[in-house]
């Protein structure tokens, strides 16, 4: 029943929200910055709907950028999770570093396709 | 005996193939255009004087002395004079100066004080004696022997000649070229001319004479010297400098030119022969002549004077064999007349013409005549052929003459070339008979009318003809000996009322020329114009004194009606516009794209910006903060290194979409690059090592 449901989904979300709360701060701020990408990614495709594709290389270069660091952001927070038992071994800082390299160079390849 | 003979028939086969390959042509020696061009070349700049130039106003007086019309300028004798005494006078003259004003006092023989002489001629032999180059002998001794000439001064020698001889002797070459100086080493053949002239001045300077061994030497890379001799396919030799210097390039005209008076000069005064062979003379002679009228003052100066030089000189005198018309009519019987002169046009000594042979140039080898002797006529110095043999026709010929000198003796003075291939073009009236017109039935080739053409008269016949029958002309052309004749032109024209014109070329076999113009097959030539067609009938040659083009009349032509999509003729183009400027192409670019509005893509660059913001304001709920950042002094520099880095990453790639190009950026951001790994790995080893310290802690 539509009630039910509701109620079911409300209480769903309020325990997947108190579960998030428990994550560290620095895996949040992770995770607000995928967020911040992808959104940013999301505007520039409803851009391209309204006006059209002309630069297409342009359009491309913006959108994969926002995704390939949101995806790099997402590698970063596997490699940095205390939880994920696979890196336990590597430092947080060294993934910080491979995070920070493999950004410049996107970025790097990135503008050059921008035109 | 076999193989001698064998080899005598191929240097015969030799020398024919050589005397054929030949070309044919004519040379005229100086005649009176010569004489008016000189008048308006050289004109006086200011009143009584040629120019300032000493230099220019010899070549002026020389030109006009050689060519006999010095006595019409008398007025520039006074201004010239000044000029030159005033050169003879200054002490700061050249020997350049001193050797032109001589030049010119030996043609004007002005009045010049005997003191100012001695004057001069001491300095003329101290600049023999401190020469250094070719030019400052020449200049030097030149005018030693001009002042002699003009002073008669016979006790006026050169100090230490064979000296002098042995100086300009020293500068020449082994392929009889000459150096301008000792310290220059290009060779030159201008200069071989100088070199002579300069000797020829010292043998008749020296007071004893000159050993003979060295006058040998000289002649001999005289010789040399004519090896290198150059020439063209009319006969004509000539010297070029091997070397172009662009600079100072001569031409091969005045290079032949000094070449000639320099080897002149020391045949004069060179006892012995100088055994120069005499057709290369006479081809220099034929280079000059070949010039015609040169158009510039000093290229004219060159020419004469060379010419000059060479129509009476010790070596052999050439002479020169024109036509005064080459063209002969055989219905005005015009004689042969043929001319044998001296360079410059003076009268040759006592000779015969003889004409060897004529053949037409068409069909090569039949000789028409063999041996004919030209008489000669002592009024008008020519000689005459006057009556043609019988079997001369109209056409192009080459006439083969042969110059034989009476007196055996002035062969070796004279030279006179052999045999001289000229052509000759003999033009005549043709006749044309059995001209007519004829309709012809289309199948079977039956006459539906036919008209008879007077074509040395007016025509006008009146034809009709429909597009299932034939037109056809034909007449006779016949040489005045009878045989068949082929013009350039035998062409057949239709010109419609609409000034749209055909034109058809009229074949012939042998004296026959016939056209059939079958209208079947030109409907879509003549556009399906049905009407009134004028005919014309051209038939043209060189040769051909009655070239004609001559209105036949018209022939009404009934064609079918166009279809649909007929060929239209060409519109008649306007001479004017064809070759005027052409319309103006408008260029078709693809069209750009649609951008959108600019306000719409501002709106959407704030939108961009909103997530960030966003972002922004997370970071402050969620209470991130820098409390980890190194206090310590060594890695917080490091870290705020790191810092730096990196924004100075992210605006080297701003930069890059600016204006960078990627090998700029690529560059930079290795150095950055390297910088900020080194950096970073610092600052993150130490936070490593901060936060395992507190982890063990």
């Amino acid at each position: 029943m539509a009630r039910s449901t509701g109620k079911d989904a409300h209480a769903l979300f309020h325990a997947l929200r108190s579960a998030y709360a428990a994550t560290p701060t620095n895996l949040k701020i992770i995770d607000l910055y995928v967020g911040f990408s992808v959104f940013t990614a999301l505007t520039q495709v409803a851009y391209m709907a309204i006006v059209g594709s002309f630069p297409f290389n342009s359009f491309l270069s913006g959108v994969l950028s926002c995704i390939g660091t949101a995806i790099l952001a997402v590698c970063l927070r596997i490699q940095v999770n205390k939880e994920n038992k696979e890196f336990k071994d590597l430092a947080p800082e060294r993934a910080f570093a491979d995070f920070v390299l493999c950004n410049l160079v996107l970025h790097l390849v990135i503008m050059n396709f921008l035109g | 005996m076999g193989r001698g003979n064998l080899g005598g028939g191929f240097a015969l086969l030799i020398l024919v193939v050589s005397s054929i390959y030949q070309a044919a042509a004519i040379f005229h020696p100086i005649s009176d255009s010569h004489r008016s061009a000189a008048l308006d070349l050289f004109t006086p700049v200011h009143h009584g004087s040629f120019s300032s130039s000493l230099e220019e106003a010899y070549e002026a007086l020389r030109t006009f002395e050689i060519l006999g019309i010095i006595e019409n300028k008398p007025d520039v004798g006074a201004a010239t004079c000044h000029t030159v005494s005033e050169t003879f006078r200054s002490t700061s003259s050249t020997s350049k100066d001193l050797y032109h004003a001589s030049k010119v006092n030996s043609i004007l023989k002005c009045d010049v004080d005997s003191k100012v002489f001695e004057g001069v001629v001491s300095r003329l032999q101290a600049a023999v004696s401190d020469a250094g180059s070719l030019l400052d002998f020449y200049y030097s001794i030149g005018s030693l022997v001009l002042i002699k000439d003009r002073t008669s001064k016979e006790d006026l020698h050169l100090v230490d000649a064979e000296g002098v001889f042995h100086s300009i002797k020293a500068l020449s070459q082994s392929d009889g070229r000459w150096r301008y100086s000792s310290n220059n080493p290009e060779s030159s053949t201008s200069a071989a001319g100088f070199a002579l002239e300069a000797l020829a001045g010292v043998v008749s300077l020296a007071s004893s004479e000159i050993d003979q061994s060295m006058i040998g030497t000289t002649k001999s890379d005289i010789l040399k010297l004519f090896d290198s001799i150059e020439k063209y396919d009319d006969g004509a030799f000539y010297f070029d400098e091997k070397v172009v210097d662009a600079s100072d390039h001569q031409g091969p005209l005045s290079t032949t030119s000094s070449v000639v008076r320099g080897v002149m000069a020391f045949a004069a005064v060179a006892s012995g022969s100088l055994n120069l062979p005499g057709d290369k003379i006479l081809g220099l002679a034929k280079f000059f002549l070949g010039i015609g009228i040169p158009g510039d003052a000093k290229d004219f100066f060159n020419q004469v004077n060379s010419l000059a030089c060479l129509e009476s000189n010790r070596v052999s005198v050439p002479l020169i064999l024109s036509l005064p018309a080459t063209v002969l009519s055989l219905t005005k019987k015009t004689p042969l007349e043929v001319r044998v002169n001296t360079v410059l046009g003076s009268n040759a000594p006592p000779l015969s013409v003889n004409l060897v042979r004529a053949s037409n140039s068409g069909s090569k080898g039949a000789s028409i005549i063999e041996n004919q002797e030209l008489k000669f006529d002592p009024e008008n110095a020519v000689y005459i052929l006057d009556v043609l043999p019988k079997g001369v026709d109209v056409g192009k010929y080459v006439f083969v003459f042969e110059v034989v000198l009476h007196d055996s003796e002035l062969k070796k003075v004279y030279v006179t070339g052999g045999q001289t291939q000229v052509p000759i073009f003999v033009t005549g009236v043709i006749k044309i008979d059995n001209a007519e017109v004829a309709v012809l039935d289309s199948d079977l080739g039956n006459i539906e009318i036919q008209k008879k053409l007077d074509l040395a008269g007016e025509n006008a016949v009146s034809l009709s003809a429909n597009h299932l029958e034939k037109l056809r002309l034909s007449f006779q052309l016949t040489t005045p000996l009878g045989h068949a004749f082929k013009p350039h032109q035998a062409i057949l024209k239709l010109i419609h009322e609409t000034k749209v014109e055909h034109i058809f070329m009229v074949g012939s076999s042998g004296k026959q020329f016939e056209i059939v113009l079958d209208f079947l097959g030109l409907i879509e030539k003549f556009f399906y114009f049905s009407g009134k067609y004028d005919m014309q009938l051209i038939v043209g040659d060189a040769v051909m004194e009655n070239s004609f083009l001559q209105a036949l009349g018209n022939v009404e032509l009934d064609l079918p009606e166009p279809p649909e999509k007929a060929p239209r003729p060409p519109l008649p183009v306007d001479p004017y516009s064809r070759y005027g400027p052409k319309a103006e192409i408008s260029h078709i670019f693809r069209s750009p794209e649609k951008r959108p509005a600019k306000e719409l893509s501002l709106a959407f660059l704030g939108l961009t910006f909103l997530p960030f913001i966003g972002f922004l304001v997370g970071l402050l709920r969620l209470g991130a903060n820098l409390k980890n950042f190194p206090t310590s002094a060594v890695p917080a520099t490091f870290a705020i290194l790191f810092q730096l880095g990196i924004a100075a990453v992210l605006l080297l790639y701003a930069l890059f979409w600016l204006k960078l190009d990627l090998f700029t950026t690529l560059r930079t951001l290795g150095f950055l690059g390297a910088f900020l790994m080194f950096v970073g790995h610092r600052t993150l080893s130490h936070l490593a090592a901060t936060s395992a310290k507190l982890k063990s802690a």
